[in-house]
């Protein structure tokens, strides 16, 4: 079952993988063409088109970048001809940081809000959480970040820009991406948050349920032993889904906080027309959110009996 | 804060409109508007309310507008004053006026772009699930694969590819948006295929354009209309985000997102207004969001009888 999934994603991201390469032959004419434009003299059009390989058939040239991207050589940049891996080595790691710091944040308290909620559902506090989800989801995340920004880094508290080196310490660089985490955390915890209300809100009406609270459980005893575990499935789903969000959230922030991560750097290179640069950066991104899927389909059939031993 | 104060007075003021405005409604109207106007939520009355000024503004632009769109009339970041009731930008254009032309530009190219989503989504949803076979299993699983990336990182990809211009934007938004409107059509139509009414018109020699144009898109537009407006919110801060990254909408043209992203370096001395275009787009959003959220519930309702 599991194994099948795997394999399943594991075909998914070759497909992927042939999509990012395949539209670059979408180009009416071709990359070097493209790039020159009006400037091109037939020689540097023929001497780029060497340099890019581009005299190579496609699935020849696809096999080239599949195969050097598995063992992490992306090429060299079209901008300024430095190894694309190079630019993306330290990037890499600053992005994976603050997408885990803003979800060790974000999961814990929008589970504790998602339960509080369905406790106390249709009380102020359940009003007041579902309209501040619905806000959140519709304000743009580089308005979450300035509002910080004015109100937070005004004071001096925080800075309102991340300047990591490689000999910052884990401490400074926590206190450092605060910012950009705490924007993350607010845009991705109102989904999960409700989505977390609606699966217990879902189980709460279950016959099992109703027998506890005849027994003389408390509402607190029934939701945490009972209707939780039951609920894990959609809630590890949205988790997921929330984490594969992040990865595009990411993009606007770090440019907010000038953050150097991978999304900055997509940005300069799309802004360059790098397609280089964009086609690894991109190839990444959609690893990790086609993983995280994957991971997601995983976790809630082991946390189902039903699905792991299905008959 | 006196400025936090005034956007919650201002708020308040929209609301308490809406409220009258609602209650005029129930007093004037006779039939089925009434009843319309009777079991309408405030926040909806609301969002229709934001949603009138927000058009009235973009058409009515040029007369609304102190300035042009594109001239400097004055310094640059000037602060508030008579003259420059926000203040000037970055190169000393007007920050009101750009604001009220913002309205035009982001929201008319928003709007475009998710029309054409749906215009394309929908046709290709419903003939797939019409026609089904091969051609169905075909355009699925395209879309699948093209929906394992995630959405703002296929944009950012075909931009670089087509280079940035409104005309790209526009049709590499409304590609990626027309994946997710062909997944719901299809969905929904899926359910209607099998009828008895589409079996006889199909046995009356109908083809497939009129059977979708005639007897399935009727009954699916009721679900298309509320994701019609969901959409528009994803689209509106997609290219919203675009813009603010300096992908999107290109300067000199008037535009929420970019104009976020060239007077940022004001927040930083606590200065307010970069935010304002960024709180019309966010309130814009707030605003559909009550309205689909009232037709899902009017229609989940009647659904109930």
């Amino acid at each position: 079952m599991i194994a099948l999934r795997i394999a399943l994603g594991v075909g998914l991201l070759f497909i992927v993988s042939l999509v990012i390469f395949g539209a670059t032959e979408l180009l009416p004419g071709d990359l070097a063409n493209e790039l020159l434009g009006q400037s091109a003299t037939p020689e540097t059009l023929a001497a780029l088109r060497e340099q890019l390989g581009l005299n190579d058939p496609a699935p020849v040239r696809y096999w080239n970048w599949l195969t050097g991207a598995l063992t992490g050589d992306f090429g060299v940049s079209l901008a300024n001809g430095r190894p694309i891996s190079e630019l993306i080595g330290a990037r890499l790691g600053n992005t994976v940081f603050l997408a885990l710091y803003a979800a060790a944040l974000s999961v814990p308290i929008s589970l504790i809000l998602g339960i509080l909620a369905a406790l106390w559902r249709n009380s102020i506090f359940d009003r007041m959480a579902n309209a501040g989800a619905l806000t959140a989801i519709s304000f743009p995340e580089f308005f979450v970040a300035y509002i910080l920004v004015l109100w937070l880094a005004q004071t001096g508290l925080f800075p309102s820009m991340v300047r990591i080196n490689p000999t910052t310490t884990f401490g400074d660089r926590v206190y450092m991406t605060f910012l950009p985490a705490l924007t993350l955390m607010l845009v991705v915890t109102a989904h999960m948050m409700r989505m977390t209300r609606a699966a217990i809100i879902n189980l709460m009406a279950s016959p099992y349920i109703e027998m506890a609270r005849l027994k003389g459980m408390s509402p607190l005893r029934i939701v945490l032993r009972h209707a939780l575990p039951n609920a894990l499935a959609p809630i590890i789903n949205v988790i997921a889904l929330n984490l594969a969000y992040l990865i595009t959230g990411v993009v606007v922030v770090e440019v907010v906080f000038v953050y150097p991560g991978l999304g900055q750097l997509m940005v300069d290179a799309v802004s360059n027309r790098d397609i280089a640069v964009v086609q690894a950066v991109a190839l990444i991104f959609a690893a990790a959110y086609v993983a995280l899927n994957l991971l997601a389909d995983v976790l809630s059939t082991i946390t189902n009996p039903r699905l792991m031993h299905r008959r | 804060m006196g400025f936090a104060a005034s956007v919650i007075f201002g708020l308040a003021a929209l609301f308490a409109i809406a409220w009258a405005l609602r209650t005029g409604a129930r007093a004037t109207f006779s039939g089925q508007a009434r009843s319309l106007a009777h079991d309408i939520p405030l926040t909806a009355s609301f969002g229709l309310l934001v949603i009138a000024i927000y058009t009235f503004v973009a058409i009515a632009a040029p007369i609304l507008a102190p300035f042009p769109e594109r001239e400097i009339v004055g310094g640059q970041f000037q602060a508030w004053s008579a003259a420059h009731p926000l203040g000037t930008d970055r190169i000393g254009r007007d920050m009101l006026s750009r604001l009220i032309y913002g309205a035009r530009n982001t929201v008319g190219i928003a709007f475009a772009t998710t029309a054409l989503a749906f215009v394309v989504g929908a046709i290709l949803g419903l003939w797939a699930a019409l026609v089904g076979g091969w051609l169905d299993q075909a355009l699925s699983r395209f879309v699948d694969a093209l929906m394992a990336i995630p959405a703002l990182i296929f944009s950012l990809l075909l931009l670089t590819i087509f280079g940035t211009s409104v005309l790209t934007l526009i049709l590499v938004i409304a590609a990626v948006d027309a994946t997710r409107v062909f997944r719901l059509a299809r969905a929904v139509a899926q359910g209607i295929v099998v009828m008895d009414y589409i079996e006889a018109a199909k046995l009356r020699g109908e083809g497939s354009w009129f059977l979708i144009r005639r007897e399935i898109l009727p009954n699916a537009m009721a679900p298309l209309v509320a994701e019609f407006g969901l959409r528009f919110c994803f689209v509106f801060l997609a290219i919203s985000s675009l813009s603010f990254l300096g992908l999107g909408i290109q300067p000199p043209t008037a535009d929420w997102g970019s104009m976020v992203k060239d007077n940022a370096t004001l927040i930083t001395f606590g200065d307010v207004t970069p935010l304002l275009p960024a709180g019309c787009i966010a309130l814009l959003t707030v605003a559909v969001n009550f309205v689909v959220d009232w037709q899902l519930h009017r229609a989940s309702g009647l659904k109930e009888q």
